[in-house]
């Protein structure tokens, strides 16, 4: 082995001690889903059998069903929406641009730093007066624009050729067709990684929905979880099953599209 | 005249209706036409939903919990506080208010610094070149951030209870003697948080910092080797100064989500013990919707997050900006 090689051990070292410990909790949590609450609480490191039957005494003991069906639902809806509403108006800023549109973008960016914790609760009051508490529609509306996705947009908007969108109009193609037929198919990326960001952040949400969803007939994935972990009796292979449940789609979806985030995080920061 | 390539200018002089718009050249003020007028409430109608929604969901509310903090009452009975400021005096006297905001603070010095540099050093290591098996680094380093707040919150809660994962292991491998409460002291409880923390959002921030490195030029790396730098001089004196605007994001964002964090001190400690572990955001939700909501309090509460948020990035950015 060379000496720049055997420089290079502790680089690789580190990286699997960073890998191991990013991975392990992960692990251990779909190795518990597999075995009895004993054996959780005895940590067991290998998979079990008990799997099938964790996953009885979950869906016996908690409205499983319900709670992915008002997860999935508030997470789709609130994406597609999303990646409507902020490409169309991040499209806009760019290539519509003026002055006053930039003054406008100003001021919505501002709108990040605005913690939810000072909209919470007059939010809150605004959807009871309106007599919404429980609602999809007060659970999904305050995470569908968000001026971080139109910035992304924006950013993304730069590089599409001016050109194009010229051609199309002296073709006798109005603007919503040059925006949905001929931008957005190029797009990809940019929908894919807001996308996945706007997908990861609804279905994990917790705390506006926590507020605003009194009834526990509503609740979602994430409530059901916590509620499980105040109830009085809990079996920690279902509950770590129930973890397991929840963390699957986020992870396929991350797994799957994560090139496209990374050239999405990339074009946002240049 | 469908030529898609002909240049903007050209088609401005010869067809004025065409060109008046997308003038390369921003500052330059070019006569609205019909057209051009059309286009650009095209331009807002496009944008006018989104802006509205964001105006209703953040402005507005921000603007409405200034109002509502200068009112007492409990529930929906509110009526206008005497003095107005009552609810802010009351935050100086709230030991509850000191308490979890001083462990907020706590775990905002402790972790964010730990995190950003892990995550700078980590970002390097898969930015060098001689690496190899690059994707799997990266997305196994990555993956935590696939997981939703309150499930690897209750993971953490598991792996660190009295009869958890962590004791199992740390009495197999001889450090320790006898199993240590981890979630019933101060001390450790604060610690697991923080740990949790570092797990979650390590490799998020490493994604922005990856990204960032590979956008830097490679002649600046090139010409301070010539020039007879080092492998960290380089880094410190070519790489950091490029690196300034997403480390400073990176910084902003981290330091804003500190301050609103709720998931992990709700599930993985629930506040305890006495408190100690409680964020002022999950302070403020307690106040908010537990036993009698008290919103005029609530409400001065998340002003006081606000202005913090806002003093602290401003403080970063001034940092940030400044000159060497």
């Amino acid at each position: 082995m060379t000496k720049t090689q055997l420089r290079r051990i502790p680089a690789y070292a580190f990286l699997s001690l960073a890998v191991f410990l990013s991975v392990f909790p992960l692990y251990f949590m779909a190795v518990s889903a597999t075995n009895t609450s004993n054996e959780v609480v005895a940590s067991k490191l290998l998979p079990g059998s008990h799997l099938v039957e964790n996953f009885q005494t979950l869906v016996d003991s908690q409205p499983l069903w319900s709670a992915l069906y008002h997860s999935s639902v508030n997470a789709i809806l609130t994406t597609l929406l999303a990646l409507i509403l902020c490409s169309i108006a991040g499209y806009a800023f760019e290539i519509y641009h003026s002055r006053a549109k930039d003054a406008v973008m100003g001021i919505l960016l501002l709108a990040i730093m605005i913690p939810f914790a000072a909209t919470m609760i007059p939010l809150f009051r605004l959807f009871a007066q309106l007599g919404m508490v429980n609602s999809t529609f007060a659970v999904i509306v305050p995470l569908i624009a968000t001026p971080f996705l139109i910035l992304l947009f924006r950013q993304a908007s730069r590089t599409f050729p001016h050109e194009i969108i010229e051609a199309a109009r002296l073709d006798g193609l109005g603007e919503v067709s040059i925006f949905s037929r001929i931008y957005l198919p190029t797009m990809k990326p940019t929908l894919a990684a807001a996308g996945v960001i706007t997908f990861l952040f609804s279905w994990n949400n917790f705390l506006w929905p926590k507020v605003i969803l009194v009834d526990n007939a509503y609740q979602t994935l994430p409530m059901l979880l916590s509620n499980m972990r105040a109830g009085y009796v809990t079996d920690y292979g279902s509950l770590m099953l129930a973890v397991f449940i929840v963390s699957v789609p986020t992870m396929v979806v991350f797994l799957l599209l994560q090139r496209h985030f990374a050239e999405g995080v990339t074009g946002a920061i240049k | 005249m469908s030529a898609p390539t002909a240049p903007t200018e050209d088609r401005a002089s010869s067809a004025p209706p065409d060109g008046t718009k997308q003038s390369p050249d921003r500052s330059k003020r070019v006569p609205l036409s019909a057209i051009a007028r059309r286009r650009s409430l095209t331009g807002w109608a496009f944008i006018i939903p989104a802006a509205a929604l964001i105006v209703l969901v953040n402005f507005w509310p921000m603007i409405q919990a200034l109002f509502l903090s200068l009112q007492t009452g409990r529930g929906t009975r509110l009526t206008w506080a005497e003095p107005l400021w009552l609810n802010y005096q009351r935050l100086f006297e709230d030991e509850t208010f000191r308490l979890t905001m001083s462990t907020t603070f706590i775990y905002l010095i402790v972790q964010v610094p730990i995190m950003l540099i892990l995550a700078m050093v980590l970002a390097n290591l898969l930015n060098a070149p001689w690496l190899r098996f690059k994707g799997f680094w990266r997305t196994a380093i990555f993956l935590p951030c696939a997981v939703g707040l309150v499930s690897y919150a209750l993971v953490f809660r598991q792996i660190f209870a009295t009869d958890g994962l962590a004791n199992d292991l740390l009495i197999k491998f001889g450090l320790l003697d006898d199993n240590v409460n981890w979630l019933g002291q101060t001390g450790t409880a604060r610690m697991v948080i923080i740990l949790g923390l570092l797990w979650r959002w390590t490799g998020y921030n490493m994604i922005f910092f990856l990204a960032a490195l590979q956008n830097i030029d490679r002649s600046t790396l090139e010409a301070a080797r010539v020039d007879g730098a080092n492998g960290f001089k380089t880094f410190w004196y070519v790489t950091m100064p490029q690196l300034k605007p997403i480390i400073l994001l990176c910084a902003i964002l981290s330091t804003n989500g500190t301050l609103q964090m709720f998931d992990e001190s709700f599930n993985l400690t629930n506040g305890g013990p006495g408190n100690t572990t409680m964020t002022v955001s999950h302070y403020l939700y307690n106040v908010s919707f537990r036993n009698s909501p008290n919103f005029g309090y609530a409400a001065a509460i998340s002003y006081a997050i606000l202005i913090i948020v806002a003093v602290l990035a401003a403080i970063q950015m001034k940092v940030g900006d400044k000159r060497d």
